[in-house]
């Protein structure tokens, strides 16, 4: 079947094998050469992409759930919106999560994603407790920071190349009520925005939106959110109100309307934003998961897709290296419709992507030109230090990856050990060079 | 009292999405099948999905002389049953070899009369429940590609007719499930068209309603209804010469 991830690019040809059971899940190992696993498709590039792919959306029962300790084991194909669905009413929350909740656990741990609260609570495999693999040469092996601890800093962002993840044992957040305080500050600058984080640094969540169509100063919206007490919630509901959602029915035809589509769309964040500027309550769906209301809204950008660009750099430079970078894309002519920045902490793990410093994320539609503006940007970013997400990669080349995760040498190490056929290769890992032979 | 619905071969994976389904609106599960382990982990993930109570239970339809007491010792006796099991077989074994058409025949047909049989009486003693078979459009006509599975499923729906003839003034109903196509573990090697076949879930949602809305016979998708009425139709001098 026709198959591609969220950006809709590339686009292939793939077998999709599904399973219920771990046995299924061996037997597939077994018949399979070479295959990589996928969850929801949510990355955008070809991370989770290959001939013969292993799906585990299907594979997604709870194992436990400890109420008192808030300790919850699910299998890897279950989605965080299903987990939330349990966890939400019982007083828990996720305490990392992205801004989409259609991911899957498996998802959450291979890329190692990292949220709103980045630069207090690092990235999602800081909370996994545990986790159980399968390996590609068919054995099941537990791993955690004491049992297999190299296995596992390798798997927690390690791209779904070094086994497939059966399941994990999660610590969940405790919270007293679904809202969040948020506190939204419009800024004129980049600079401003940047001042702004750094003022806040001891804020649970923050996190910017920038404009980049209207240009020059970048002019955004700088938003910080706290959990609430029971005391400070306009209500003691602990199950977020259901929203009825728009979708986008089909690829739209025109590259115009989506063009305009597109930045309506955008403004209305904008628009909604601005006019929440100061003090407001929004229940969690709102505060973390505003895209999700929009069903489909990748198709906004017509059946050519897109690309997301997030890269960071290094603190120190990020000052002068967002300036530069932004000044290039302006004086190149693509402008991104979207555009978020946040000031993550540091993290641990041998092909995570957080790392003290700014990540920017920029949303492009597919254009003439693309190619060779984001190879600069390759370029200028890794000579300030900095590197390319994975899980929104499609297009770098091994060289930029090579420069943008010094440790891939030790996360290679051990893929040999556990791969040494290389079985788990995605359409990435081969661009990029990540197999257990070439070192 | 909280109310417990049994699931006959609730290793499938068009029972394991109608199990979601009768859970999330508060009926307690009883699976029975025969991978009990997994069945005891689909158990304790309905548990905590839904705040629901449920336990795996071994059950071989083949083996007839158990089910007597494997009924007998259902711990609250439920008041829905679902027979869920069914085996589609290898039709070209089948035509050489007498144990894979008796196979064929008896999960399909004699299992399935054997628990129902029982399941039915049990219920009409309580005057109130349901029983829900799942049978095939492959009954309603028999075609050379799987006509010893289409035969048992044909007899399985006319038992189905009949018992519901028989318990419709007891209060208890009986619901028919006829699917078409459905992409599950017992296809995974047939190459369905798209448009004719329907997800476990979507056809688990179908069958749920029908339990709800008090339905007696449906087919899923609903398309069928209307391609089996034209197949049911078309005279057998012609139809003999179909490949279909
Ligand atoms: C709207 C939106 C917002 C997002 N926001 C953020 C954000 O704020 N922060 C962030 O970090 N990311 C974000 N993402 C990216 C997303 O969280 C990641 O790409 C995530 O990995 C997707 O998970 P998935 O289940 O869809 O997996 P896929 O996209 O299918 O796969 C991602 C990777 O995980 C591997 N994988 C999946 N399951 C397993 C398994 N069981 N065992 C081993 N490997 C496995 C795959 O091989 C692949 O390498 C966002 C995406 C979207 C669409
Ligand atoms: N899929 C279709 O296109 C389709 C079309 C028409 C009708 N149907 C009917 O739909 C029903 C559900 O099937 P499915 O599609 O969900 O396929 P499935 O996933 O293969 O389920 C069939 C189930 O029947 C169980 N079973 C077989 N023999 C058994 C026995 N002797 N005792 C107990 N359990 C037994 C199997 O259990 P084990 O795991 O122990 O083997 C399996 O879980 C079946 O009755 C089938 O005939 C399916």
């Amino acid at each position: 079947m026709v198959i591609a991830n969220w950006n809709s690019y590339p686009r292939i040809e793939a077998n999709l094998w599904d399973f219920r059971a771990e046995a299924e899940a061996l037997e597939l190992l077994h018949k399979l050469d070479s295959c990589i696993p996928r969850g929801m498709g949510r990355s955008y590039g070809d991370c989770s992409l290959a001939s013969h792919i292993i799906s585990t959306p299907g594979f997604n029962r709870f194992i436990s759930l400890d109420q008192e300790q808030g300790i919850l084991e699910c299998e890897a194909g279950t989605s965080l919106k299903d987990i939330l669905r349990v966890i939400l009413p019982l007083g828990w929350f996720l305490p990392v999560t992205p801004g989409t909740k259609y991911i899957t656990l498996g998802g959450a741990i291979a890329s190692d994603v990292h949220g709103k609260n980045h630069h207090i609570h690092g990235a999602f495999g800081s909370h996994v407790h545990s986790l159980r693999m399968l390996t590609p040469q068919g054995e099941v092996i537990t791993c955690s920071r004491e049992q297999n601890p190299e296995v596992f800093s390798a798997v927690c962002g390690g791209m779904g190349l070094v086994g497939l993840i059966l399941s994990a044992r999660i610590r969940l957040m405790p919270i007293h009520s679904v809202y969040i305080r948020q506190k939204t500050i419009p800024a004129g600058s980049l600079d401003q925005l940047m001042e702004l984080f750094e003022l806040n640094e001891d804020c649970t969540y923050s996190v910017a939106w920038m404009d980049c169509l209207s240009r020059g100063q970048n002019p955004g919206l700088f938003m910080l959110g706290e959990h609430c007490t029971a005391k400070e919630a306009p209500d003691r509901n602990l199950s977020p109100p259901e929203r009825a959602g728009l979708s986008i029915p089909g690829h739209l035809p025109g590259w115009v309307l989506s063009r305009a589509a597109l930045k309506a769309f955008n403004s209305l964040y904008y628009t909604r934003g601005r006019a929440n500027a100061g003090y407001s309550f929004q229940d969690l769906e709102s505060f973390f998961y505003p895209l999700d209301r929009v069903q489909h809204w990748n198709r906004l950008y017509g059946s050519k897709g897109f690309l997301q660009y997030q890269f960071v750099l290094p603190k120190e430079d990020s000052r002068p290296g967002l300036k530069r970078i932004l000044d290039h894309i302006n004086s190149f002519g693509l402008p991104p419709y979207l555009a978020v920045l946040k000031l993550l902490g540091s993290q641990k793990g041998l092909l995570s992507f957080p790392m003290r410093g700014y990540t920017l994320a920029l949303d492009f539609p597919m254009k003439p030109g693309l190619t060779a503006l984001l190879n600069t940007l390759d370029q200028l970013v890794h000579d300030l230090g900095g590197r390319v997400y994975l899980a929104k990669d499609a297009r770098m080349n091994q060289n930029s990856f090579i420069r943008g995760y010094p440790e891939n040498r030790r996360f290679l190490e051990i893929k040999h050990g556990l791969d040494p056929d290389n079985k788990m290769t995605s359409l990435q890992s081969k661009r990029l060079g990540l197999c257990a032979k070439a070192y | 009292m909280r109310k417990s619905v049994l699931i006959l071969g609730a290793g499938s994976d068009v029972a394991r999405a109608l199990a979601r389904e009768l859970a999330q609106a508060g009926y307690d599960l009883q699976l029975a099948g025969r991978k009990v382990e997994e069945l005891a982990k689909d158990a304790r993930d309905l548990e905590i999905r839904f705040g629901i109570q449920s336990r795996a239970l071994y059950f071989d339809a083949l083996d007839l002389d158990t089910h007597q007491s494997f009924y007998e010792a259902l711990k609250p006796r439920p008041m829905g049953v679902v027979a869920a099991f069914g085996l589609l077989g290898e039709e070209d074994l089948a035509r050489h070899n007498q144990q894979e058409w008796l196979r064929i025949i008896h999960t399909n047909y004699t299992g399935c009369v054997s628990i129902l049989t029982i399941a039915a009486n049990n219920l009409e003693q309580s005057g109130e429940g349901f029983i829900v078979g799942i049978s095939s459009v492959a009954g309603d006509r028999g075609r050379a590609a799987n006509y010893v599975y289409g035969s048992a499923k044909a007899g399985l729906s006319a038992f189905l007719s009949g018992l519901r003839n028989r318990l419709h003034k007891r209060g208890v109903r009986v619901i028919t499930v006829k699917p078409g196509f459905i992409k599950t573990k017992m296809t995974r090697e047939l190459d369905l068209p798209p448009r004719l076949t329907a997800s476990p879930e979507e056809a688990a949602t179908d069958i749920f309603r029908a339990i709800s809305k008090r339905k007696d016979v449906i087919y899923t998708r609903w398309i069928w209804r209307w391609i089996m009425l034209v197949i049911r139709n078309i005279p057998e001098r012609v139809f003999k010469r179909l490949s279909i």
